[in-house]
């Protein structure tokens, strides 16, 4: 399968209205996938699946997003990840905020624009929580540290995929 | 829903002022855990919340090595097995001897009138997890408050000092790895009970004793143990082997480099430790009336 066929958001490609139910269970497994016990190198390029469903959302339906679930989700993941308190809240609505400005851009690019925007706003993020840490007192953990970033624009094509293909196929059936 | 058309005027405030909102909330929140502990009661409640999903995501993994365990090869099963009787009994003899040196170490710090060795209590706890926060080195444990976990109690492996309980959750606790760059551990060199004090450097397989003058007695092999001072861990515990003691002249101290004792990072089980209680107050030093015109000068 050539990954330009999987699509990415493409603003003429028609699909089924989101359930907010199903954008809560998308973050579920989003989370779940986040909370999965890693270690070794595995952890170190685990891309942030919440932060991905997350920009997924936000240019997908940027008007339905809002920044107070956003924020407890955020702190929530702080909390799952022992992480500091309002971390990830921070990193999640400058994500949410970079993905409702950009989202007609987004859209208009194809799947490798997309994924190179993708990973522009993650590296922004990533550096906002990195320079908040170092403020805290904790020393850079190595350049390892933006992996994850990478890793989360190369996981773009299968997000735009797997989150929309309930909506999808439900479009072909009507 | 997506095509909709936007609400003409009731917008609310807009994106940037929102992002301000919440992103001034959340520096907030941050400051206050990071200089303050304040959030701890929050993440407790959090925490216990999300325990059960912690557990379903932990579930593929654990079926996984339950299916691995289950396919060994019998050939692998004997060697262990026979491995482990060996090693049973040379154990056995080992503690034999030591059950009567405990006695009679007993008996001598009576008569000397000595304060009793601190014997503390062990459990045996699995590790669940690496934290995955990448500026801490942590592992998570399955127990927590409910099976009697506090903070602050020292945490063993078979080979010796692995971390400390830095935070307790009522059925989880997060253990600081003792090469954490926060942990600093007091230690004695077992060869001739000179005491130093390690400190973790933030990455895995080294620790460094800090504050050692050039001419210390320390050399390559030496093996270091917890000294007890502090009270937070127990006297005699393995900490780390002496790697490298590089003397350079120009600096007051010597860098000294160690590797940690225990597995560190690849053992499934640790054993969380009581910590030692009924210290005697700590001294408080006489307020010298000289004193501050001294340091004035």
């Amino acid at each position: 399968m050539a990954i330009a066929e999987l699509g990415g958001t493409h603003s003429h490609e028609v699909l089924m209205p989101a359930k907010p139910a199903y954008v809560a269970l998308s973050f579920f497994v989003a989370f779940m996938l986040n909370m999965l016990p890693l270690t070794g190198w595995v952890l170190m390029i685990r891309p942030d699946f919440v932060a991905a469903v997350l920009l997924y959302w936000a240019i997908q339906h940027p008007r339905k997003v809002g920044f107070t679930p956003v924020f407890l989700l955020g702190l929530a993941m702080d909390v799952a990840d022992g992480s500091l308190f309002g971390q990830h809240a921070l990193a999640y609505c400058v994500l949410t905020a970079a993905g409702i400005t950009l989202h007609r851009r987004i859209s208009l690019f194809g799947l490798r624009g997309q994924m190179l925007h993708i990973l522009g706003i993650l590296l922004v993020a990533q550096l906002i929580v990195l320079m908040v840490r170092i403020a805290a007192d904790n020393a850079f953990p190595g350049w390892w540290y933006f992996l994850p970033s990478v890793s989360g624009s190369l996981l773009w094509p299968l997000v735009c995929h797997f989150v929309a293909l309930p909506l999808r196929s439900r479009a072909k059936t009507d | 829903m997506e095509y909709s058309p936007p609400p003409f005027f009731k917008r609310g405030p807009n994106l940037i002022t929102r992002l301000a909102l919440f992103s001034l909330c959340s520096l907030v929140l941050l400051f206050a855990d990071a200089r303050f502990r304040y959030m701890e009661d929050i993440r407790g409640i959090v925490g216990a919340v999300l325990y059960p999903l912690q557990e379903l995501a932990d579930t593929p993994a654990r079926i996984g090595q339950r299916f691995s365990q289950y396919f060994v090869l019998q050939s692998v099963l004997q060697h262990e097995n026979a491995d482990l009787k060996r090693q049973a009994f040379v154990n056995a003899g080992l503690l034999q001897r030591q059950e009567a040196l405990a006695a009679e170490n007993e008996n001598l710090r009576e008569l000397l009138n000595l304060r009793p060795r601190f014997e503390p209590l062990a459990q045996v706890a699995s590790i669940l997890y690496t934290a995955r926060d990448p500026f801490v080195r942590q592992v998570v444990v399955d127990k927590g408050a409910t099976d009697g976990v506090r903070r602050g109690a020292p945490v063993i492996d078979t080979l010796g000092l692995v971390g400390q309980v830095h935070r307790v959750y009522p059925w989880a606790s997060e253990v600081a790895l003792i090469t954490d760059r926060e942990q600093v551990i007091p230690v004695q060199v077992v060869r001739n009970g000179l005491r130093a004090v390690i400190f973790g450097l933030g990455y895995d397989g080294a620790l460094e004793a800090r504050f050692m003058p050039v001419n210390a007695d320390i050399e390559r092999g030496d093996l270091l143990v917890t000294s007890g001072i502090g009270g937070v861990y127990p006297a005699g515990l393995p900490v780390a082997f002496v790697d490298n003691v590089e003397r350079n002249a120009a600096y007051p101290f010597a860098r000294i480099m160690t590797r940690p004792a225990s597995g560190v990072g690849s053992h499934r089980h640790v054993m969380v430790l009581e910590t030692a209680g009924g210290y005697p107050e700590r001294p408080v030093a006489p307020l010298q009336p000289d004193r501050g015109r001294r340091r004035a000068n």
